[in-house]
C-alpha cells in the first residue's frame, strides 16, 4: 500500500473549499470549509462571496488536511485540482493554490474534472471502480447520467437534466412547505412518515418519445407548488408528510429508473450514485431494490463523500498517477465549462479553450 | 536575501526577485485576461533567469491591491501558498504604493490612479514616492475631480480619464520590480509590511447565477 500514489487535491468549483489526501483508493484526509451560511441571505450562492472565502479557507484547509492524514507535504506524489466546470472565479482560487503547492514542492499538478471526481470517490468507499461503470450524479448543481469505462480517461454523457437539478427541487419544495433549508434531509424525514401514492405527482420526459436518460424536475416543482397552494387556497390542511413523500418518489422513481434502465441499454453490471442527493434514503432504497431485481451492483458512498469535497478530486488525482496519465502544465486555466468528456486537463498537447465568460468581472 | 515579489492587480502580470540590493531578474505582461495561466510560468522563468530555484526564495511580496478581484486573487493565492509551502514570510504592499515608488515624479503631491472598471478609477494622493497620504478608494473620476486638480498623476486609471487627470503619464501600470525595491528598502528599515490581504474596497455583487446551486435561507 506504502507504494501507491500519495495525492492531495482541492476543490473550490462551489462554495465548499475542500482538501483532501488519499494514498490509492484509502481515504487518509477530507477537511471542507463551507461559506453555505454566508450565502443563505442572498437565496443562492453568490461567486463573489465563495471566491472571496475560498482565498481566505484555503491555507488553513491544506493545514488541517496534512495534520489529518498525518503525512508531510514532501511526501506527496501529485496534486490534484478541480480545473472546471464551475464558478469560473472560484475554481480560479483553488487553481492558483494548486499550481503554486505543486511547483513549490517540486510535484505534478493535475487539473482534473468536477463531474469524474464525484464518480471517482467511491474508489474511497468500495476499492477500484469496475469497467465499465455507470454513474448517477444528483446534487443541487448537477444531475447526470455518465458511462465511464476509464475514469481517468473515458466518461460518456448518457443524459442530464435539461432545467433544474434534482437537488434544486427539493430546496424549492421545501421552501414551499416552510420545511427551512437545506431541503434534501428534511424532506427525507417527513417522506418517512408520509404515503408516496397519496399523490400523482409527475414523472418529468418518461413518455416513450422522450430522449430515454434526460431528466426534468421544472414540471413537477410546479406541479407539486400549485398543488400546495390550491390545498391552501381551500382552506385545507395541507398533509406535509404525504407532499414530501409523493414529491420525493417522483423524483427517486425517474431518476432509478432511467439509471436501471441505461445499465441495461448499455449492458453494465454496475451503477454508481454520487452527488449530495445521493444521501437521500428512499433514492438508496429504491436503487437497491431496483438494481437487485435487474441484476445490478449498486455502488453508493458515504454522505459526506457524495457532496464536494477535496477527497474526491485526490482519489481521482491518484488514479491519474496510477495510470501514469500527463501532468497539467504551470499554465493550467480554470474552465468554468470544462466538458465532462475531458477527465483532465493533460499538459501541452491537449490545451483546452477557456471559458472566458464571467472570468473577470 | 532573497525576495519573490508579485503583482496581479492590474491587467499586468508582473514578477521580479529582489536579492536586497537590485533585482536581479523580472518579468511584466500586460494580458487583463489570463493572470491565472500567466503567473506560474512568469515565476518560472524569471527563477531561471536569475539561476535560482524556489527554495532559495527567503520572503515573498504580494500586491494587495486595490484590482479586480479575479485578477487580484491569483497573485494573492500564489504567494499565500508559496508561504505555506516553504515556510517563508508573505509581506503584503499596496498596488498603489508599487506605482508611486516607480513614478518618478520628484516632488509630489501627485496621484495615482489605476481602473476599477464600470467606469470608477482606485486612487490615492501621495506626497512623494513613498509617502501616501489617503487610504485607496474607489471613485468615479468626476467625483474626485476637485481633490486630484492641478496635481500630476500616474496610473492607466489617470491615462483613461484625462478630464479628470489632464497631467495623466506612465507608468501605466505596476510593475513587481518597484514592488520589490520598496519592500526590500521598507524591511532593511524595519518597517513592517501589511499583511497579504485584499483590498477589496467593493461588497461582493450579489448576482446569484441562474441554474447554480439554490441555497434557501434557514
Ligand atoms: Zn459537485
Amino acid at each position: 500500500m506504502a507504494d501507491e500514489p500519495l495525492v492531495l487535491g482541492i476543490e473550490t468549483s462551489c462554495d465548499e473549499t475542500g482538501v483532501g489526501i488519499v494514498r490509492g483508493t484509502t481515504l487518509l484526509a477530507d477537511a471542507v470549509a463551507s461559506s453555505v451560511d454566508e450565502h443563505a441571505r442572498f437565496g443562492g450562492v453568490v461567486p463573489e462571496v465563495a471566491s472571496r472565502a475560498h482565498l481566505e479557507a484555503m491555507v488553513p484547509t491544506v493545514d488541517r488536511a496534512l495534520k489529518e492524514a498525518g503525512v508531510s507535504a514532501k511526501d506527496l506524489d501529485g496534486i490534484a485540482v478541480t480545473a472546471g466546470p464551475g464558478l469560473a472565479g472560484a475554481l480560479l482560487v483553488g487553481v492558483s493554490a494548486a499550481k503554486a503547492y505543486a511547483y513549490a514542492l517540486g510535484k505534478p499538478l493535475y487539473g482534473v474534472n468536477h463531474l469524474a471526481s464525484h464518480i471517482c470517490v467511491d474508489q474511497l468507499e468500495h476499492g477500484a471502480l469496475p469497467e465499465p461503470t455507470m454513474a448517477l450524479l444528483v446534487s443541487g448543481g448537477h444531475s447526470s447520467l455518465l458511462l465511464s469505462t476509464d475514469i481517468t480517461s473515458d466518461v460518456r454523457p448518457l443524459g442530464a437534466t435539461i432545467d433544474d437539478a434534482a437537488g434544486e427541487a427539493f430546496d424549492k419544495i421545501a421552501r414551499v412547505l416552510n420545511l427551512g433549508f437545506p431541503g434534501g434531509p428534511v424532506i427525507d424525514r417527513y417522506a418517512r412518515e408520509g404515503d408516496p401514492s397519496a399523490i400523482a405527482f409527475p414523472r418529468g420526459l418518461t413518455g416513450p418519445r422522450d430522449p430515454a436518460y434526460d431528466f426534468s424536475f421544472s414540471g413537477l416543482k410546479t406541479s407539486v407548488a400549485r398543488w400546495i397552494e390550491a390545498k391552501r387556497a381551500a382552506g385545507e390542511e395541507v398533509p406535509v408528510r404525504d407532499v414530501a413523500a409523493s414529491f420525493q418518489e417522483a423524483v427517486v422513481d425517474v431518476l432509478t429508473r432511467k439509471a436501471v434502465r441505461a445499465c441495461k441499454d448499455e449492458g453494465v453490471g454496475h451503477l454508481m450514485i454520487g452527488g449530495g442527493v445521493a444521501a437521500n434514503s428512499r433514492l438508496r432504497a429504491l436503487a437497491q431494490e431496483r438494481c437487485e431485481r435487474a441484476g445490478i451492483r449498486l455502488r453508493v458512498p458515504r454522505p459526506k463523500l457524495c457532496t464536494d469535497n477535496g477527497a474526491m478530486v485526490a482519489a481521482l488525482g491518484a488514479e491519474m498517477v496510477a495510470r501514469g496519465r500527463a501532468a497539467s502544465s504551470w499554465d493550467l486555466s480554470a474552465d468554468s465549462s470544462l466538458p465532462v468528456t475531458e477527465p483532465h486537463v493533460p499538459g501541452h498537447d491537449h490545451v483546452h479553450e477557456v471559458s472566458k465568460e464571467n472570468l473577470y468581472s | 536575501m532573497l525576495l519573490l515579489a508579485l503583482d496581479t492587480a492590474t491587467p499586468a502580470v508582473t514578477v521580479a526577485l529582489h536579492d536586497g540590493t537590485d533585482v536581479i531578474a523580472s518579468s511584466s505582461q500586460v494580458d487583463a485576461r489570463r493572470h491565472g495561466e500567466l503567473l506560474l510560468p512568469a515565476v518560472d522563468r524569471v527563477l531561471a533567469e536569475a539561476g535560482l530555484k524556489l527554495n532559495a526564495v527567503t520572503g515573498v511580496v504580494v500586491g494587495i491591491g486595490p484590482g479586480p478581484y479575479t485578477g487580484l486573487r491569483v497573485g494573492l493565492m500564489t504567494a499565500d501558498t508559496f508561504g505555506l509551502a516553504l515556510g517563508v514570510p508573505v509581506h503584503g504592499l499596496c498596488t498603489l504604493d508599487g506605482l508611486a515608488y516607480a513614478a518618478d515624479i520628484g516632488q509630489g503631491p501627485f496621484v495615482v490612479a489605476t481602473d476599477a472598471r464600470r467606469k470608477e478609477v482606485y486612487w490615492a494622493r501621495y506626497a512623494d514616492s513613498r509617502t501616501r497620504l489617503t487610504d485607496p478608494a474607489v471613485d468615479r473620476p468626476a467625483d474626485i475631480a476637485d481633490q486630484v486638480a492641478g496635481l500630476p498623476a500616474v496610473g492607466a486609471g489617470a491615462l483613461l480619464y484625462p478630464d479628470t487627470f489632464p497631467q495623466a503619464h506612465e507608468p501605466e501600470h505596476v510593475s513587481a520590480a518597484a514592488l520589490a525595491s520598496l519592500a526590500a528598502e521598507k524591511l532593511a528599515a524595519g518597517e513592517e509590511l501589511p499583511a497579504p490581504r485584499p483590498l477589496y474596497l467593493r461588497r461582493p455583487d450579489a448576482q446569484v447565477p441562474k441554474n447554480y446551486k439554490v441555497v434557501t435561507p434557514k
